[in-house]
């Protein structure tokens, strides 16, 4: 299993690289000068060279490339804003928990809807509830979480006047951000888990299991489900990218301090370092979480285990 | 050759036949058809034009005249909708060609020769997924600046990975088939053989991905559009239209309502016939 684990961690790295190499070129060649940014259009041609030549922005390519992955391991240090001057880092590490915040309520949202209705819909298959359950997952699919959340602030804030519609400093303004991001991600998970369900339904094992007379309620908790779970887990694992992305939009949406918002006002402002950044630690969200629903399965599945003894 | 047509018209009439019994992904065609009609008469259909301003007629509620309402600046919604059908399908089906000619014939390449090209592709696709896809989109737009190509391009582009993928699988599962066995003794190249065997035998699964990549590239394009990156105003495209709608939503909630449904709609009608043609194409995937 540590074998398993310590490989899975190795290959964190690589693609991490490949990331920051992928977004560094990208953001390299973006038209537009960084020290015009910062010093402005009147500036002098002697602070503009001396501005250059600190920057490190005469070195060759990759140069600049190898400077900047090593002053974030060693140092932490993502380089300074253009606009803010503020570092880049910890602008990030302070807007950081928002997002985190926001994503993994999206996550509970989800898992707290998709998994019980998606249970119910296999087990109460071609029936009204199934029909019921799915023509909502489907309805949740189609909706754009932008305009669901525009649609909740209209009903809760606006109408019935119960919840605020912007801030995330409250559990109550939590609730409406959370509903926004989690609801289509659970319609997603709802349908993963009930044709994962259906798939399981079909084997021996279950046919055994009520055979000796097991109740039902057994028969979906004791065997069903653990094997459900991997499709499942698997999908609540590429969701969190997902939610990871929506956040942005729903930041947006609710005016919350979070990276999404961060970036979208850096890409406004061509404050190139601070997207840099931001997807570059998204990116690296993205692969821990990755990372620890590959663990996971080594868990849930005896088969991987075996596999790694 | 002529067994070889009549085989392959079967094939998709047989497709067809299957479809037809599906009612959810008749529905979902019959919708995408409608709009792909109303994108394509837009100026017929529209009452007026998508930029005519009336400032004697701002935040209207709709009504006779103005079907779905006025914005802000008095431009009639229902003709802004529809002249956003245009945009967001050509957004959608512009971007997954892109998406699928880029990514598929990567995903071909790499499946069926292997090697250290196989190594580099897929190592490139993971460093892709790593990325959140509408965080790609927004990089690469950040890049590449606002405008519909340089949009098309950067969800094309983000949707690269998903298709690579997709055909690889598909291709490495065929290539070890009789018929390419047989093919490769016949002396035909490889070239011929990836363009003429493999890539028409991947069809089913890529179609299905396909009609859902449709509604994802839309939905990102009306995202990226939401937060102010996408397609500029004056243009009427559905997420901005929210965007700049939002703002009124205490008392004119008609003006977000309209794009909402626009793009809910269009998204579901790709959901249904993605659906429908995924149980009728890869009875694998089924439930």
């Amino acid at each position: 299993m540590i074998k398993y684990i310590l490989r899975r961690i190795l290959l964190v790295i690589p693609v991490m690289l490949g990331v920051s190499f992928l977004v560094f070129t990208m953001i390299h060649f973006t038209p537009g000068d960084p020290v015009i940014t910062i010093l402005g259009e009147t500036a002098s041609q002697e602070s503009i060279d001396q501005l250059r030549e600190e920057l490190g922005l005469n070195d060759p390519f990759l140069v600049q490339y190898f400077n900047y992955v090593r002053n974030i391991v060693v140092d932490q240090d993502m380089g300074r804003s253009y606009v803010t001057n503020r570092p880049v880092a910890n602008e990030i590490i302070t807007k950081f928990p928002n997002t985190l915040r926001l994503a993994l309520l999206g996550v509970l949202v989800s898992v707290s809807i998709g998994v019980p209705l998606g249970i119910l819909s296999a087990v109460k298959q071609y029936t009204w509830i199934d029909n019921v359950a799915m023509f909502f997952a489907l309805i949740g699919v189609s909706m754009p979480i932008f305009w669901q959340g525009i649609l909740l602030i209209l009903l809760f804030s606006v109408v019935l006047g119960v919840l605020p519609s912007s801030g995330f400093n409250t559990v109550q303004q939590m609730i409406l951000p959370a509903l926004t991001l989690g609801t289509g991600s659970a319609a997603i998970v709802a349908r993963m888990t009930r044709s994962s369900m259906l798939e399981v339904y079909r084997q021996d094992y279950i046919r055994t299991a009520r055979s000796k007379g097991l109740r039902e309620f057994m028969v979906v908790t004791r065997h069903a489900l653990r094997n459900t779970l991997i499709p499942v887990v698997t999908i609540i694992g590429l969701q969190f990218g997902f939610l990871l992305g929506g956040a942005i939009v729903t930041e947006t949406i609710f005016s919350i301090p979070g990276v999404g918002r961060l970036m979208v006002d850096a890409i406004r402002q061509r404050d190139m370092l601070v997207v840099q950044g931001g997807v570059l630690f998204i990116a690296f969200t993205f692969s821990i979480v990755n990372l620890g629903v590959d663990v996971l399965y080594g868990f849930i599945d005896p088969k991987i285990r075996a596999q790694y003894k | 050759m002529s067994v070889y047509t009549e085989k392959r018209q079967s094939l998709w009439l047989d497709t067809w036949r299957r479809l037809r019994k599906n009612k959810a992904a008749v529905v979902g065609l019959i919708i995408l058809v409608i709009l792909v009609i109303v994108a394509i008469f837009a100026d017929v259909i529209a009452p007026f034009d998508y930029t005519t301003q009336n400032l004697n007629a701002v935040l209207q509620k709709p009504n006779s005249t103005h079907w779905f309402g006025t914005d802000n600046f008095g431009r009639d919604i229902f003709s802004r909708v529809v002249y956003g059908s245009r945009i967001s399908l050509r957004i959608g089906f512009i971007a997954v060609g892109i998406a699928l000619i880029v990514g598929g014939s990567m995903g071909a390449i790499a499946g069926y020769f292997g090697g250290w090209f196989d190594t580099i592709v897929m190592r490139l696709v993971d460093i892709m997924l790593a990325v959140p896809t509408i965080l790609l989109a927004i990089s690469i737009v950040s890049v590449l600046g606002p405008g519909i190509t340089n949009l098309m391009i950067a969800v094309g582009v983000s949707n690269v990975p998903t298709y690579a993928r997709v055909v690889r699988a598909s291709v490495l599962s065929i290539k070890e088939t009789q018929y390419i066995e047989a093919a490769r003794a016949m002396g035909s190249r490889d070239m011929t053989i990836i363009f003429k065997h493999v890539i028409p035998n991947t069809l089913a699964p890529v179609i299905v991905q396909s009609t859902i990549g449709v509604a994802g590239a839309i939905l990102s394009a009306a995202g990226l559009g939401f937060i102010g990156l996408g397609i500029q105003p004056p243009n009427p495209e559905w997420g901005s239209m929210l965007n700049a709608g939002r703002h009124f939503i205490r008392d004119h909630p008609h003006l977000t309502t309209y794009p909402g449904l626009a793009i809910m709609v269009t998204i579901l009608s790709l959901n249904l016939l993605g659906d429908g043609l995924r149980d009728v194409l890869d009875p694998k995937l089924q439930d």
